[in-house]
């Protein structure tokens, strides 16, 4: 029905690499570890505390004292974008389990499954797809409140879709090949040619999409806490901080400017990562390109994991 | 093209055939969508009428709201309610407003369609262009630089590019308003296109990044194959031989992300409409889901949803009329 334009259809890196090291692997990595860094100092020190310093401090531009400035209640925001961070990541990290969690046994089992498993889990992976995250969230928060578990569930459901299709592209195409009819034909049970040949085989497919998952996830949280459905106050969250700039971007732009810059770094060094691990972790890669992945007329068998193109009837969804 | 071996009339009988498993399959998606905003609204919380009203209420307003919600009544008569109501286009009415939730939708779609359909239409003029260009330039300084571009679009927060075109252009150049609509609408053309552009705007750079990437790795694709290189080896230059094979082999796959960049677009507007602070279907959503109005966060939610299904479903029918290969398929 759809495509998913989200970050798996790359086909051919933007920039031509050198077959030895990986820009981007390295690029990311710097990126991700600076944030997740600013994330685990926060646990333990923060330039101030979240109580306002003094009330003449409001609003105060980037200095010295306060190095991204204040906001309108003159709390330091700096220390704000760390404990953002952690906000960040941590409800990153809970959604991708929670996609994990529900998204690679779905696809295991359509992979595995049978004809009639396999167009169920199908047409629960299409539904879900239909039913975007942000309308679940709406309707979790209408239910529940604003929380950060709501948040969590919400996005990690809306992420296992995707996880779940490419777990059933990548593992029905091991399950044809004919290493695993010959171990079946040895008496190999269904769990140990699952452990065996299927699991080795999808893993670094898996891992490409689960970093590209992060970083949706990291963007989705901030859209929800904007809308103010994500985690609540006080804990502190850059999609708040931007909804709470924006009535002041007049005079205090720079409290605008940052924590989006935060997102938007967090999410380009994801994708860079992945990017990055896909070339390190994907032989195919290496080898010239012989365009084959959305071409419509092959059998979903033969397409290459990772970069899947239109699996047939069956939808995608920017993001 | 190969030519199938069946014949004209087998191939529409299985045509039809497919079509109608389409649309059952279609009907059943629906019917799941509803159970499924039904369920979550009503069978995990506790007690609507507590979320609503607070605790501390007395019992006879309890009562009360249960009435009007219809909450005191059986689950499966509710879920019975809900699904007449929904074949006769009944979608209850507001807690709040106790208008009928249809009429609240109806009255906001002179703000949503305009902007989700602008915004649609020119990212589709954007991106497939640009795409290409990408695509066909991809190891010249262009072609990494569209790729950039777009790349970086994805990364940025929708709603806070619209912050920073706010600030710029309407707060510091002063060329557009920031935000809202004219209390008189369509009433006051100009006010409403002015109010229209940032928003819109926005939007379109959020959804041609992503639709850009697409269509560079379909682009990409038709580039590689036998065909593309068969008519360049028989004279034909790159734009002809892309605009007379490559058109029809790639268009399957676009016409697909077309769908889903409609879709996306629809549902785009809730963040966006928040941020320009306009008065359309996602500002009455969200509003409604801050107030916990359960029939308006159902009945929008459920409109949403069909209309995504449904965008599938011409997507899928519009890719079998383009492209033969796929006809052969159940």
């Amino acid at each position: 029905m759809t495509a998913r334009a989200g970050g798996t259809d790359r086909a051919v890196p933007v920039v031509s690499r050198s077959r030895g090291g990986s820009p981007s692997l390295v690029v990311g990595l710097v990126l991700l570890g600076l944030v997740l860094g600013l994330a685990v100092v926060s646990l333990f020190w923060t330039p101030y505390g979240m109580d306002p310093p003094q009330p003449g401090s409001r609003l105060a531009a980037p200095s010295a004292q306060h190095w991204a400035g204040t906001d309108r209640l003159g709390r330091d925001q700096f220390s704000l974008l760390m404990l953002g961070a952690r906000t960040a990541v941590w409800i990153g990290l809970a959604a991708v389990a929670v996609a994990v969690a529900v998204g690679v046994p779905l696809g295991l089992l359509a992979a595995g499954g049978g004809r009639r498993i396999d167009s169920a889990v199908i047409g629960l992976i299409d539904v879900v797809i239909a039913f975007p995250t942000l309308l679940l969230a709406m309707l979790l928060v209408t239910g529940y409140g604003a929380s950060s578990l709501v948040a969590i569930v919400a996005i990690g459901v809306g992420v296992s879709a995707e996880v779940a299709r490419l777990t059933r592209i990548s593992a029905s195409r091991i399950l044809t090949q004919d290493y695993v009819l010959a171990a079946r034909t040895c008496g190999t049970g269904p769990l140990a040619i699952l452990v065996r040949h299927v699991l080795p085989n999808i893993w670094h497919t898996l891992l490409v999409q689960v970093t590209l998952a992060f970083g949706i996830a990291v963007i989705a949280e901030a859209s929800l806490s904007y809308l103010g459905l994500g985690t609540p106050p006080p804990t502190p969250s850059w999609g708040r901080m931007l909804q709470e700039a924006q009535s002041t971007v007049a005079v205090a732009p720079w409290n605008a400017i940052l924590p989006g810059l935060a997102v938007s770094a967090t999410v380009i060094g994801v994708n860079l990562l992945g990017d990055g691990l896909r070339e390190v972790l994907d032989p195919e890669l290496r080898r010239p390109r012989r365009g084959t992945a959305t071409r419509p007329g092959r059998g979903r068998d033969r397409r290459r994991p990772g970069r899947p193109g239109r699996a047939a009837g069956h939808g995608e969804e920017i993001r | 093209m190969w030519r199938r071996s069946a014949s004209g009339a087998d191939r529409s009988r299985a045509g039809l055939g497919w079509l109608l498993r389409r649309i059952g399959w279609l009907l059943g998606s629906l019917v799941v969508a509803a159970s499924a905003v039904f369920l979550l609204l009503r069978v995990l919380p506790g007690d609507p009428a507590v979320t609503l009203l607070g605790i501390g209420s007395s019992p006879e307003q309890y009562d009360a709201v249960r009435r009007q919600l219809g909450t005191d009544r059986p689950l499966l008569a509710q879920y019975v309610d809900w699904f007449g109501g929904l074949l006769t286009g009944d979608l209850g009415e507001g807690l709040f407003t106790r208008t009928p939730v249809l009429d609240q939708i109806t009255e906001r779609l002179p703000v949503t369609l305009p902007l989700a359909l602008s915004a649609f239409v020119a990212s589709a003029l954007v991106a497939v262009p640009v795409g290409v260009l990408a695509a066909v330039r991809r190891r010249g300084l262009l072609g990494v630089v569209l790729s950039g571009l777009a790349q970086l679009g994805i990364a940025l927060p929708v709603f806070w590019l619209g912050i920073l075109l706010v600030w710029l252009v309407a707060v510091r150049w002063r060329l557009l308003p920031p935000g809202g609509f004219p209390r008189v609408g369509w009433r006051d053309p100009g006010g409403a296109v002015e109010s229209l552009v940032l928003p819109v705007l926005t939007l379109t750079v959020a959804q041609a990044s992503l639709l850009i990437r697409y269509v560079r790795s379909a682009t990409l694709d038709v580039l590689h194959q036998d065909y593309l290189r068969t008519a360049r080896s028989l004279g034909y230059s790159l734009p002809r031989a892309l605009w007379r094979h490559g058109l029809r082999n790639g268009a399957a796959p676009v016409v697909n992300v077309l769908g889903v960049l409609l879709a996306s677009s629809l549902l785009g507007t809730v963040v966006i409409e928040s941020v320009f602070a306009l008065p359309g279907l996602g500002t009455l959503l969200l509003s409604s889901v801050q107030a916990r109005d359960l029939p308006v966060v159902q009945g929008t939610v459920f409109l949403m949803t069909a209309t995504v299904l449904l965008v599938g479903l011409v997507v899928d029918v519009v890719q079998r009329l383009i492209d033969p290969r796929l006809r052969g398929r159940a």
